[in-house]
């Protein structure tokens, strides 16, 4: 192990190694991190809550259970969670004024999974209010800024763990993906973020958007990370009937497996229109990559993707319209100051505790559903998802891995599209397939244009986050993307 | 002008499962407010429904009983409005694919005539907490023990035509549904209520009525007369020139009164579409075969038993048949006594009007099944007369004491022995010249009416333990002798 690497340039496997060797005490690395957070955070806004006093408690536990040996390989390590995963005794947002005063009794599955393991909880990462945005701009605690431009958007919704990670306030971060939540901020941010398929993590006191399309997953600096994270976070739960009951493999066993021979598909769907030039390029050199690597590369088509935003954009607010009902101000959450009668009570309360953008979708998903509509709009959305679904379908039939740009563009200026709802929903283009076929997809490094990050996508087939490790992994141990830092001002 | 009725139900049917239909919270009733609710009952935010298997074998077991087709693939949709007791802001129901199809009843009418009523489904849902609009001081209160307790919402055909077949739908599914075990059948407590839809045409159109919805009926009497009520409604204003509006109502029982609620334009978009946390619920044929084979003897089948194997009348086969617990109180007495006639008689009538009148369920009976048995073993013995066994029951029933105790101990036997008897006519003759006189001077044709006096001048000596055939017998022979 090289000294010279500081603490928050580790990684997972390295910090692992480093706890079980003594380099360092879980109580030295997790103080480290709080200190970068007190000191940094300010000007990034990654975290919402941070909970140092807890965190310095789990760390001395955690290193109890090292000195015993036999803890598991994520014990010790600091880790922050998006603040849409409830936890116990910690306050959980969502990111709302509707929850700002919410402290759940209870732990979401993926954050017991991570006590478990005996991982140390930095804080509660920002996000855009409810999971819903593509540049945390909606955030009721103020936007979160890209850590290699501040001038800029870190993405969404995950757009506080992608920060935190790349900033190196965590180690790693847990986040959510409905759309493209977790890879789009990844790309933006210059870190590797995986979405596992649909029902591979449960979604059990993980508040929910859009339910159908929903699905927790790790947001880290690399592929061998994601494949720690994910093994921690992956599992059946009974509590969730959408959880899939499938033996969870050690993603970190096959990682080193040769791809030779891997048979990746390019659609030519997402090298169009709106596409920028330089993350088109930045994506060609991956595919070189791919190809020096062994893979045999072909052109493939998704026909229908040009259809599965505004699918997308039925689906998720319809579910969201549901989703969010239960904000009433009746039994907890945000209430309105002396409601006069049971309406206004409904009324202030959801029209004071929503932002904008929650509104506008909980709008557009109530219309959606409404009688009249529900076939022209419900319907057909769930026909178009149907149809994106058989396009993967097809292409699976040929090749074993997808890949195109995770977004059209860089990193984009505040307020550069936040008052173009349809121009910011195009943001999400290549993310959002995957999530309506429920399958797995993953963003890493690839490059970057004028000093912003570009982020490639890989997509596979249902259940086989093992192939996308792999083959993200194996393209990190030939190239140095993930390894760049935005620069630093930190003196610890 | 002939008007007729034409009515549909909608029956709210709680299950009497443990737990709630998706989460792990209790369904007991009475509980102290908001007790009995959970995480999930309370949608607190991230939680998630998990399905209730023995819900759903109810529900098979209740579709199999009325012979309908059961769904292998059911799907669970969110209707959406809001309100204070439903915590989600949606009622997770099944609107495209019930678990139960379309199958149906047979209903006795007092004319004795049967007739087939069709069921269009059943389907599974949650049931909504409670508002408690009393006792807050212009606030309403909010308690969530019901919140998430499985219903069945049983959807009939419009297919009845009077308060009378409404009324006997009802009751035939009540008892359906409590011998199947899976409704406690506590009307009082909510676990059955009726919605009635109604419409009135004249007589010989085919095309229905505007109808109205009354809703939430937790009585037959009161259904009875609700529908009494909207029927004469109605055609009053048929009459009168105005027309029906599509509406809900709501009775009113004290004030015998009902109201609109809302009109068919204010009623609400529910917004239908199907639940992303529910994947659709897929039974094999296996299951469903393995639901039937635990079935229990259904109501009919056993009136049909009972009619055949006791001799029952109909009616009583009808009334013993009907409730789960009671055919099993009347065979435990039949078994101990062997005479299903007089059980049935002491069960619909000495001990049926105790419960009644002391408010009590058969459960709770103070007489038990082997007491009864053993009270009806000594009438047939012809230890006591039918009289004097209603004076054993009473002690029975306010005592511990068996029928052999309370005879003994109160010196009940009846008297047969012929000598006792003789001496005793005797005395009555002696000290009745007068009634005497009068039988032996009337017609033949009308001294066996006159026979009633002597008769119970003996029952008033023998303190009503004489054995009125023996008498009989004896007197006839004394009196006789005198002509």
């Amino acid at each position: 192990m090289n000294d010279k690497v500081a603490l928050h340039d580790m990684t997972l496997t390295d910090l692992s190694q480093g706890l079980r060797d003594k380099h360092f005490s879980s109580s030295e690395l997790t103080k480290h991190f709080l200190e970068r957070i007190e000191q940094l955070d300010p000007q990034y806004n990654s975290f919402i809550t941070v909970t140092s006093d807890q965190a310095i408690k789990q760390a001395q536990a955690a290193d109890e259970r090292l000195a015993s040996g036999n803890a598991p390989l994520l014990c010790g390590i600091p880790v922050a969670h998006k603040d849409i995963f409830c936890t116990q005794g910690v306050k959980t947002s969502c990111a709302s004024k509707m929850l700002d005063n919410f402290v759940p009794p209870y732990n979401a599955a993926v954050v017991d999974n991570f006590e478990k393991s005996g991982a140390v909880m930095l804080g509660k990462t920002n996000m855009d209010e409810f999971a819903m945005g593509s540049s945390n701009e909606n955030s009721f605690y103020g936007p979160v800024k890209n850590p290699w431009a501040t001038d800029s958007v870190p993405g969404g919704s995950s757009g506080g763990s992608a920060a935190s990670v790349a900033a190196r306030l965590a180690p790693a971060a847990t986040a959510t993906d409905t759309g493209g939540s977790i890879r789009q901020p990844a790309a933006l941010c210059g870190v590797t973020g995986l979405k596992p398929t649909y029902g591979r993590v449960s979604r059990w006191g993980m508040i929910a958007y859009a339910s159908s399309l929903d699905q927790g997953g790790p947001i880290t600096r690399t592929a061998e990370d994601a494949a720690l994270m994910l093994n921690v976070m992956a599992g059946f739960d009974q509590r969730d009937s959408t959880c899939i009951d499938l033996e969870v493999p050690d993603y970190t066993k096959s990682l080193n497996n040769s791809i030779e021979g891997l048979k990746i598909g390019i659609p030519k769907e997402y090298f169009g229109e709106g596409l920028d030039p330089a993350i088109g390029a930045a994506v060609e050199g991956a595919i070189k990559q791919y190809e020096k690597m062994g893979a045999v590369i072909s052109e493939i088509s998704l026909p229908h993707t040009q259809l599965s935003v505004p699918a997308y954009y039925v689906i998720a607010p319809a579910e969201a319209s549901a989703n969010l009902s239960r904000y009433d101000g009746v039994r907890y959450g945000y209430r309105c100051e002396n409601p006069h009668d049971l309406q206004d009570l409904y009324m202030r309360s959801r029209g004071e505790g929503f932002g904008d953008e929650v509104k506008r979708r909980i709008l557009v998903g109530a219309y959606a559903l409404s009688a009249g509509y529900y076939d022209a709009y419900y319907n057909k959305a769930q026909q178009v998802r149907r149809l994106v679904k058989q396009d993967y379908n097809e292409a699976f039939k040929n090749v074993d891995i997808i890949l195109g740009p995770t977004t059209p563009s860089p990193a984009f200026k505040f307020g550069e599209k936040s008052q173009d709802p349809t121009a910011m929903y195009l943001e999400d283009i290549y993310t959002i397939s995957a999530n309506l076929a429920g399958l797995p997809g993953i963003s890493l490094p690839c490059g970057n244009t004028a000093g912003k990050p570009v982020g490639l996508q890989l997509i596979s087939d249902v259940f086989t986050e093992e192939r996308l490790l792999n083959a993200a992994h194996q393209f990190q141990q030939h190239t140095d993307h993930h390894l760049q830092a935005p620069a630093d001002s930190a003196n610890v | 002008m002939q008007w007729e009725t034409v009515i549909g139900l909608e029956v709210h049917v709680q299950l009497a499962t443990k737990t709630k239909i998706f989460s792990g919270a209790s369904t007991a009733f009475g509980a102290e407010p908001n007790t009995q609710a959970c995480a999930i009952d309370l949608a607190m935010p991230g939680t998630l429904p998990v399905p209730n298997e023995e819900a759903f074998r109810y529900a098979i077991m209740f579709g199999l009983a009325i012979d309908a087709e059961i769904a292998q693939r059911s799907v669970f949709d969110r209707k959406n409005y809001f309100y204070p007791d439903l915590p989600k802001g949606y009622q997770t129901t099944q609107l495209d694919r019930p678990i139960v199809g379309a199958g149906n009843m047979e209903i006795q009418l007092s004319s004795g005539k049967t007739k087939t009523i069709r069921i269009h489904h059943a389907h599974l849902e949650e049931d909504a907490g409670k508002s408690l609009h009393e006792d807050f001081q212009g606030m309403s209160g909010i308690d969530l023990n019901r919140a998430g307790t499985p219903l069945i919402e049983i959807v009939s055909e419009p297919d009845m035509s009077n308060s009378e077949e409404a009324v006997a739908f009802a009751k035939k599914l009540h008892a359906l549904v409590s011998s199947l075990g899976i409704c406690d059948g506590e009307m009082s407590q909510g676990s059955m209520r009726f919605d009635v839809n109604i419409s009135v045409r004249p007589k010989g159109q085919t095309e229905l009525g505007t109808r109205t919805e009354t809703k939430n009926l937790n009585s037959f009497r009161f259904m009875e007369r609700a529908i009494a009520l909207e029927v004469e409604r109605q055609i009053d204003l048929i009459e009168d020139g105005g027309t029906v509006r599509q509406e809900t109502r709501l009775y009113d029982a004290e004030k015998h009164a009902s109201r609109s609620m809302r009109s068919k334009e204010e009623a609400n978009d529910y917004r239908y579409f199907p639940c992303p946390d529910l994947l659709p619920v897929v039974f094999d044929e296996d299951y469903i075969e393995a639901v039937r084979a635990t079935l229990p003897e259904l109501p009919e089948a056993r009136r049909d038993r009972y009619i055949e194997q006791y001799a029952l009348s109909s009616y009583d086969a009808e009334t013993l048949s009907g409730d789960r617990e009671l055919s099993a109180y009347f065979e435990a007495v039949t078994q101990d006594c062997g005479d299903a006639k007089l059980a049935a008689n002491w069960i619909m009538g000495e001990l049926s009007a105790s419960l009644n009148s002391a408010e009590l369920k058969l459960a709770n009976s103070p007489l038990n099944a082997t007491r009864l048995a053993g009270l009806i073993l000594r009438i047939k013995d012809g230890s006591i007369s039918g009289k004097i066994a209603k004076q054993v029951f009473e002690i029975m029933w306010a005592s511990n004491q068996s029928a052999d105790e309370v005879i003994e101990a109160e010196g009940l036997k009846q008297v047969s022995d012929t000598g006792e008897l003789a001496a005793m006519v005797d005395t009555v003759i002696a000290n009745s010249a007068k009634q005497v006189e009068n039988y032996r001077s009337a017609d033949a044709d009308k001294r066996p009416k006159m026979m009633g006096f002597f008769v119970g001048q003996i029952m008033k000596a023998s303190k009503g333990q004489a054995n009125p055939k023996a008498v009989n017998d004896i007197l006839i022979e004394k009196l006789n002798k005198l002509l």
